[in-house]
């Protein structure tokens, strides 16, 4: 720039470069998606049949239904550790219920209900008298599964009605089954809720910095409480679903969902600090996550080890940014 | 450079003084915080460091501990020159410093807190326990106190914690202590007991550099005085010889109407009227009317309440009592989602803290309270943003690569044109400044006092908190002064002068 203009002309955006794009951490791990995609197709040779890859889905359409409404909370700057055990206590009140006669119908509303009535607590203990989210939900986590144990038991509830099948067995269409429809509308509301909405602006501003979010008018308590709202109400739903396809109720039902839950929105690219990530690196990181799993279990890798690999993935995902950070501002220096 | 003397010929009996800086300069970009500043300490007298924010006191403390190195100059001790490279080079040579805000570990015991870092060892580098708890028994008992060496840190109280403070700025074996605002956060019986403790170490042989605003307290512990305006030290001398209207005219003088564009405004009608506004806690009976147009600055000393009363007004906090009218209308604020409401928004002090998101985009920032006017039916509408921005952005001259990139990159003055933009965008009625050019450069800062100018010009209230004597005066219509959060003075610009609000602020009727 030679001589300053008179009025200075400011662009609204800078030129965005195809270099920053390609570098994204979302196409990042579209890349990684595909690869391991293939690996698989190479690896069994029942992978690349339109039966088993639907299969495949519900490896993560349950888990990812959570995650999305998971992202929003640590984008936020809260987490929710109790979503499984919400799961647990849902499909227990469901089981209970449905042994009592109760039909479909009347099954899906108790599930839902007592998905949305934990995330209100959760969410009235956070907001409401401000502790911190991760230990209230270590604390829910233990209340609410605790209370499915007391319930059951050894036992199990497995009377459901015939019809209850359809949410977690059912297909819309073709190899599409009722669980992928749900999790690509769930996808696409959430999309359109964190990224096109003054709502979702709002959650971003409170997980970058709450104090400036309040100065600015922001009723930070009571977004908060929505989201754990939010978190509770897709626990529900996919207790609805997990129920529905397991045909029973035990305990320890969902058992562990949280890491994987938490694993999957952080591999998606959400800053696990808060103030940053997308749905649509939360979907790829679904699909990343549903794959490996399956691709594992293809090739017969026990269960215990895919834990051991979702426990390195956390980890991995977690500290590459902060490694990459380092990397660079030491090659500045 | 000539007048820079202006007391006594006649220097107190001399004893040697204990430390004596010479000659000192420091200068950071753009400001020359220290220019040729001398000043003595004399063992067994507190010497009163007197002068406004920004004078340069700060920096002579940093200089004095070794964190900053002067850029000309030099320090004698004992008649010697020495440098201070670094903070262990300052203990070294006895200089030890008392801030405000000790930071102190509540888990950890007395003993533990007063040696930390240099706690005595045994031959094999362990912890010498014994000797731990005996050097800070010993320390204690010197400043005639008893407490249990042994007791974790939160066990104590607030005055106890004070003199745990002290014992460990004192463990260092210092004969030069700076005490920096000791008194800024103590009740006037823990400024008592301190004030016998800086009488013993008095009598102990010390040197004491005490720095404070108040006057009643330098005349009541200090003998000798040193007056620092605009990184020069202006006067000192005995403060018994002293007249102390000579010592403010000395702190404050300078012409200060030329740098301040304050335009003539004709007042509109009453927009805000508070009656006995009142806090638990922090500021009480706070009452004044504002007109269209007019500015009221708001002054006092920091710690009189200026920033929670108006952080209440914003709904940030709750007013224990009192009332709000706006145009004529009784108005409750719970929350700052009410206040912005009716048209009342506030600019913090801590601009990085309260006042922007730095991660997010310029646009981003400035239609944050503006989302229901940017947004159809909840749905955000980027071009509205962008137009929003736009129109701040270029009133205001921002200086931005583009409205997309975060504010956190953008420099102090570009931040608080952000944020200011970010409140006229919401069309407010009263808008309450919280020292709006703290941390900005100077040519920035007038275009911040020029855009103030021209917001009052433009019909909108305006509550100017500054502890910048300069500002307030050239700025303000009226000024309201706040002291220990009661209200000591209503003034119109008339009878504004420097020294009858450094008086009202001091209480130095």
């Amino acid at each position: 720039m030679s001589a300053l203009p008179e009025k200075r002309h400011i662009p609204d955006r800078l030129g965005t470069s195809l270099t920053r794009l390609l570098s994204s951490w979302e196409v990042l791990l579209l890349g990684v998606a595909i690869a391991i995609f293939i690996a698989n197709a190479f690896a069994s040779p029942y992978f690349l049949n339109a039966w088993n890859l639907s299969d495949a889905t519900f490896n993560f359409t349950e888990k990812a239904m959570i995650a999305f409404a998971m992202a929003l909370l640590i984008i936020s700057g809260e987490i929710d550790l109790s979503v499984a055990a919400i799961i647990a206590l849902a499909s227990t009140a469901m089981g209970a219920a449905a042994q009592a006669g109760i039909d479909t119908p009347g099954l899906v509303a108790i599930g839902i209900t007592v998905g949305l009535l934990c995330g209100a607590f959760n969410g009235l203990l956070v907001a409401g008298l401000g502790l911190p989210s991760i230990v209230v939900t270590i604390g829910t986590m233990s209340l609410f599964r605790g209370i499915s144990y007391i319930v059951l038991g050894d036992q199990a509830y497995g009377n459901y009605p015939e019809s209850f099948a359809f949410f977690g067995q059912g297909y819309v269409f073709w190899v599409i089954s009722f669980e992928f429809a749900l999790f690509i509308v769930c996808a696409i509301a959430f999309a359109i809720l964190l990224h096109a909405t003054s709502f979702g602006r709002r959650i971003y501003a409170i997980g970058n910095n709450q104090f400036a979010a309040r100065f600015s008018g922001i009723p930070v308590e009571r977004v908060k409480f929505i989201l754990f709202l939010l978190t509770g109400l897709m626990s529900g739903i996919a207790a609805v679903c997990l129920t529905s396809r397991l045909g029973s109720t035990r305990p320890s039902i969902a058992q562990g969902w949280e890491l994987e839950i938490v694993t999957m929105v952080v591999l998606g690219g959400v800053s696990i600090l808060g103030g940053s990530g997308t749905i649509g690196g939360v979907v790829i990181a679904a699909f990343v996550m549903g794959l490996v799993t399956f691709g594992l279990g293809l090739l017969n890798v026990p269960g215990i080890v895919m834990s051991i690999f979702i426990g390195l993935l956390l980890i991995v995902t977690i500290s590459l940014p902060i490694i990459f950070k380092r990397l660079k501002s030491g090659k500045k220096a | 450079m000539n007048t820079a003397v202006q007391t006594p010929i006649r220097e107190p009996a001399p004893p040697a003084p204990l430390l004596e800086m010479r000659g000192i300069s420091k200068s950071f970009p753009g400001v020359r915080a220290l220019d040729q500043v001398d000043i003595k300490l004399y063992p067994g007298t507190v010497t009163a460091l007197i002068g406004e924010n920004g004078a340069g006191k700060s920096t002579l403390v940093k200089i004095l501990t070794g964190i900053y190195q002067p850029d000309e100059g030099e320090i004698l001790v004992d008649g010697k020159p020495v440098t201070f490279a670094t903070a262990q080079d300052a203990t070294n040579h006895g200089v030890t410093a008392i801030h405000q805000e000790t930071v102190l570990f509540d888990e950890l015991s007395v003993a533990e807190n007063i040696y930390l870092g240099h706690a005595p060892k045994t031959r094999f580098g362990l912890v010498d326990w014994k000797a731990l708890n005996a050097r800070s028994l010993a320390l204690l008992h010197s400043l005639e106190t008893t407490v249990d060496v042994r007791a974790k840190l939160k066990e104590l109280s607030i005055a106890q914690r004070h003199l745990v403070a002290i014992a460990r700025a004192l463990s260092v074996d210092a004969r030069i202590v700076i005490m920096d605002e000791p008194t800024a956060a103590l009740s006037r019986k823990e400024v008592d007991d301190l004030f016998q403790i800086i009488e013993r170490l008095k009598n102990q042989g010390k040197a004491i550099l005490f720095i404070s605003h108040k006057f009643d307290e330098v005349y009541e512990i200090a003998q000798n005085y040193a007056v620092f305006r605009d990184g020069r030290a202006v006067g000192h001398g005995a403060l018994r010889d002293a007249n102390q209207n000579e010592i403010v005219r000395l702190m404050v003088g300078r012409s200060v109407d030329k740098a301040f564009p304050k335009v003539d405004v004709a007042l509109g009608e009453t927009v805000l009227k508070v009656t006995n506004y009142a806090h638990l806690t922090e500021f009480r009976d706070i009452s004044f009317e504002l007109r269209r147009g007019e500015i009221l600055g708001l002054y006092g000393l920091v710690g009189a309440g200026r920033s929670e009363f108006c952080q209440s007004l914003f709904g940030v906090t709750r007013p224990s009592d009192g009332s709000l009218t706006l145009e004529g209308r009784e108005i409750t604020i719970r929350s700052p989602r009410d206040a912005i409401a009716h048209g009342i928004v506030y600019v913090p002090e801590e601009r990085g803290r309260h006042g922007t998101v730095a991660q997010m985009p310029i646009f981003q920032n400035i239609s944050l309270p503006s989302l229901a006017k940017t947004s159809r039916a909840g749905f955000l509408r980027s071009a509205e943003e962008f137009a929003l921005a736009r129109r701040y952005a270029e009133r205001f001259d921002l200086r931005a690569a583009a409205l997309s990139v975060p504010v956190g990159t953008l420099s102090g003055g570009n931040q608080q044109k952000v944020v200011i933009g970010k409140w006229l965008a919401t069309s407010p009625k009263v808008i309450i400044l919280d020292e709006p050019t703290k941390g900005i450069d100077i040519g920035s800062k007038a275009a911040v006092h020029a855009f103030i100018s021209e917001l009052a010009a433009e019909g909108l209230s305006i509550i100017m908190v500054s502890s910048e004597l300069p500002e307030i005066l050239g700025m303000s219509d009226r000024v309201l002064v706040m002291r220990e959060g009661l209200p000591a003075g209503l003034f119109d610009r008339q009878s504004l002068d420097a020294e009858t609000l450094v008086r009202a602020a001091t209480g130095n009727a």
